[in-house]
C-alpha cells in the first residue's frame, strides 16, 4: 500500500449512479442470457446447470455454420458495394447553394424509411405482375423471381440493403470531404496533381476518419439485419437468405430452444465485438503506416 | 520564367455596380522578369485575389493576364506553370516529407534522377534533409511550411514563385532565416518571386518594389525608401512605419502655411507652393523620424502638448497632441533619442515638422 497519497473512496459513491445505468441497460440483459446459456431451465422451479453443452451442441450445428457463412458473405458484399459507391456518391453532390440543399433531402429519403416499409416497398417493387423492378426485369426477358430462386433473392435483398443504407455512407463521405479547407485542392492544382491524385493523396486520407465510422455502422447494422429480409423474403427461398438473426429468432421464439439461443446470443456478440475491434485496428495502422505506393511517374 | 502584364479588375459579384463590388479595382501592372515583388496592404484589400489572378486559381471578372505578351487569362494555373505556397501549411499526409517535396515534379512527369537531385538541393536549403523519409503529417506546424514552401521552390523552370503570406505560422527567428534564404534564391536563380503579406518589415526587407494595396486599389509602387521618403497617398504614410506618418491639417493663407493660427514660411518649391495655394487646405505630412524638438523662440516650431514618453529600448516614442486647423486635436508621434526621457506628460513641446522630408497632400494625394 502506498502511503504517500491518502486514498479516498468516497469517489467511489460519484460513480454509483453510472453504474446502476449500465446494469438496468446492458449488464443485467446480458447476464440472463448467459444465465440461459449455462443451465437447462425446464420450469421455474427445475433447472439443471449443463455448462458448456449449450456452447458446443451451437458450435456443431451445421445450419447454423451456413447461416454464419451466409451472413458474413452479405456483410462482405454490402461494405465491398456501398462504401466506394457511396464516396462516388459524395464525391459527385454539389457542395454548396441550393441544390446542394435539394440533393441532400432527396439522399436522405431512404434513411427516414422504417425498416418494415422498406421490406414491403421492395416485396411489391419486385413483384413481376405488379412491381416496377419485376416487371421491368421479366419485360427485359430476365427469369426474375426473387420468391423462387435463391440468386434473385440475394440480389433483391443486396440492392434492397444498397438502396436503404448508401445514403448514410454518402452523407458522412459527404460531410468529410466539405471539411477540407479550399487550400488543399489550390495547392494540388498548383502542383498539378490529377483528378485521381488529388482523391488519392488528398481526398482520401482525409475523409479516412468518416469512412472508418461508415464501415464500423454498415458492418454491424448489416451483420445484424432481420427486419428488411424477414419481410422481403422471410429468408427463403428455403434458407437462401436466412441470415444470423433469423436464425437465432427462429430457435428462440419459434422452436423455443432458449439455452442455444442464449449461446449463440453470446457468440454472436462476441463476434461482432471481434470484428469490429479488428477492422477498427486494421484501418487506424492502414491510414498511419504505408507511404511506399508512391506513383513513380 | 516570365515577364507577367496585368490588366484587370475582378468581383466576386455577378454585376457589380459600384466601386464597393469590386475586390480588385481596375489596375494596370507589370512585374518584369526576374523582379521580386512585394503586396502589401491590410486585411482583406485584395492581395490575395490579385495574387490568385496571376497564378489562375482566379480568373478575373474583367481584363487579362498575360505572361511574356501570351494572354494566358483562361490558363490554369498548371498551364501558366506557376508555383505557389499558402499562408497555412499544405501537405499531403500520407507521404514522406521526400515525397511530398517531390509531387510537383512527379505529376509532370520528370526523371527520377533529376527529381532526386532537385529534392536533395531544397531539403538542404530549408534544413529538411534529416526529415525526408519521415511522414510529413507527424511533423509540427513550421516543419510542415517549410515543406509547403520547399514544394514551390523544387520546380526550377516555373514562369514565377507566388507566395501568399508564407511565413504566417512561423517563429519569428526562423522567419528571418527563411527570408534570408528566399532572397539568397533570388539572387540565385533570378525567378520572377511575388510576395503578399501584410507586414511592411517583411515586404520592404524582401521586395526590390512594393505594390501598397488599400480597398481593392493599388496605391503605390516603389522601392521600400520611396514608400517610406515619399507615400504617395496619406494611406501609404500612415501604413508603412512604425509608428506612421503623422498628418497635420494646414491652410493656404497670405503666401504662407497655417496651422492652428499660427503661420510658417518653409522652403517650398515653386510648384508646389502654387498647388497648395491653388488647394487652399492641405495635409502636411512628417515621419515621426524626422519630427525634432525645437526651442520654443523657433518661430518655425509647432506647439504641442506632450501626452506621454515611452521608452521603446533603441528610441522614446513621444505622443503629444495639438490642435490643427480643422480645430480638431490631432495626435502626433515623435522618434526621439535621449532626450525624450525628460519630457513630462501635460508640458508642452516645441516641435520642428518642416524639413527637406516634409510631405504635403491634397485630396489625400501627394504634392508632387
Amino acid at each position: 500500500m502506498s502511503t504517500l497519497k491518502p486514498v479516498n473512496q468516497k469517489a467511489w459513491l460519484l460513480v454509483i449512479p453510472v453504474v446502476l445505468c449500465v446494469a438496468f441497460s446492458a449488464i443485467l440483459p446480458l447476464m440472463t442470457i448467459v444465465n440461459y446459456s449455462v443451465q437447462d431451465i425446464i420450469s421455474p422451479e427445475r433447472r439443471v446447470f449443463v455448462g458448456t453443452e449449450w456452447f458446443r451442441t451451437v458450435l456443431r450445428d451445421g445450419e447454423l455454420h451456413d447461416a454464419l457463412l451466409r451472413q458474413l458473405g452479405f456483410s462482405l458484399a454490402v461494405l465491398v458495394v456501398e462504401i466506394p459507391l457511396g464516396i462516388l456518391l459524395a464525391l459527385s453532390m454539389p457542395a454548396k447553394g441550393v441544390k446542394a440543399s435539394a440533393v441532400l433531402v432527396v439522399i436522405a429519403l431512404s434513411l427516414l424509411i422504417p425498416w418494415n416499409v422498406v421490406g414491403t416497398i421492395w416485396q411489391i417493387f419486385g413483384r413481376t405482375d405488379i412491381g416496377l423492378l419485376g416487371a421491368a426485369l421479366a419485360g427485359m426477358g430476365f427469369d426474375y423471381n426473387y420468391t423462387g430462386s435463391a440468386v434473385d433473392a440475394w440480389f433483391t435483398v443486396l440492392v434492397m440493403d444498397v438502396w436503404h443504407w448508401t445514403p448514410l455512407v454518402a452523407l458522412l463521405c459527404y460531410a468529410g470531404l466539405r471539411a477540407i479547407p479550399d487550400a488543399y485542392y489550390q495547392a494540388a492544382q498548383i502542383d498539378g496533381a490529377s483528378r485521381l491524385a488529388v482523391f488519392r493523396y488528398i481526398q482520401l486520407p482525409k475523409l479516412r476518419g468518416v469512412l472508418m465510422i461508415a464501415v464500423l455502422l454498415r458492418f454491424m447494422d448489416s451483420f445484424m439485419i432481420y427486419t428488411e429480409p424477414f419481410v422481403l423474403t422471410g429468408g427463403g427461398p428455403g434458407n437462401a437468405t436466412t441470415f444470423l438473426s433469423q436464425f437465432l429468432t427462429q430457435k428462440a421464439v419459434g422452436q423455443f430452444d432458449l439455452g442455444p439461443a442464449a449461446a449463440f446470443s453470446i457468440i454472436y456478440f462476441l463476434i461482432i465485438l471481434l470484428t469490429c475491434f479488428i477492422l477498427y485496428n486494421w484501418m487506424q495502422r492502414a491510414g498511419t503506416a504505408g507511404s511506399e505506393d508512391m506513383p513513380h511517374a | 520564367m516570365a515577364r507577367i502584364d496585368l490588366d484587370l479588375s475582378h468581383s466576386y459579384r455577378p454585376e457589380p455596380q459600384s466601386d464597393e463590388d469590386y475586390a480588385l479595382l481596375p489596375l494596370k501592372f507589370t512585374f518584369n522578369d526576374g523582379g521580386a515583388y512585394a503586396l502589401l496592404g491590410p486585411s482583406g484589400c485584395g492581395k490575395t485575389t490579385l495574387l490568385n489572378c496571376i497564378s489562375g486559381l482566379q480568373r478575373p471578372s474583367h481584363g487579362t493576364v498575360s505572361f511574356d505578351g501570351r494572354d494566358v487569362t483562361a490558363a490554369t494555373p498548371q498551364a501558366r506553370n506557376i508555383a505557389q505556397v499558402f499562408q497555412f501549411p499544405v501537405i499531403y499526409d500520407t507521404m514522406t516529407v521526400g515525397e511530398n517535396l517531390a509531387f510537383p515534379l512527379r505529376n509532370r512527369g520528370v526523371a527520377p534522377a533529376q527529381v532526386k537531385e532537385r529534392v536533395g538541393r531544397v531539403a538542404e536549403m530549408l534544413d529538411l534533409s534529416a526529415a525526408l523519409d519521415r511522414r510529413a503529417s507527424g511533423l509540427a506546424a513550421d516543419a510542415k511550411q517549410k515543406i509547403s514552401l520547399g514544394r514551390g521552390l523544387v520546380r526550377q523552370d516555373v514562369s514565377a514563385i507566388l507566395f501568399d503570406e508564407p511565413l504566417t505560422v512561423i517563429d519569428p527567428h526562423l522567419k528571418w532565416q527563411l527570408r534570408r534564404k528566399l532572397k539568397e534564391i533570388h539572387h540565385e536563380f533570378r525567378l520572377t518571386l511575388i510576395y503578399v503579406t501584410h507586414d511592411q518589415t517583411e515586404a520592404l526587407t524582401f521586395a526590390e518594389q512594393v505594390l501598397v494595396m488599400s480597398r481593392g486599389k493599388a496605391v503605390q509602387v516603389g522601392s521600400a525608401d520611396a514608400l517610406f521618403e515619399r507615400p504617395a497617398h496619406t494611406f501609404v504614410g500612415n501604413f508603412i512605419g512604425s509608428p506612421g506618418m503623422n498628418f497635420l491639417s494646414g491652410q493656404w493663407r497670405d503666401g504662407a502655411i497655417e496651422i492652428a493660427g499660427r503661420r510658417y514660411f518653409p522652403e517650398l518649391a515653386p510648384a508646389t507652393a502654387g498647388a497648395l495655394q491653388a488647394a487652399g487646405t492641405f495635409k502636411v505630412g512628417v515621419r515621426p523620424e524626422y519630427l525634432r524638438l525645437a526651442a520654443s523662440t523657433d518661430p518655425q516650431a509647432v506647439p504641442a502638448r506632450v501626452e506621454r514618453a515611452q521608452d521603446i529600448g533603441t528610441y522614446w516614442l513621444v505622443t503629444a497632441s495639438m490642435r490643427d486647423a480643422s480645430g480638431h486635436a490631432a495626435t502626433v508621434r515623435g522618434r526621439l533619442g535621449n532626450e525624450g526621457a525628460a519630457l513630462q506628460a501635460g508640458e508642452t513641446v516645441w516641435l520642428s515638422v518642416f524639413n527637406r522630408h516634409t510631405c504635403y497632400y491634397v485630396n489625400e494625394e501627394l504634392v508632387a
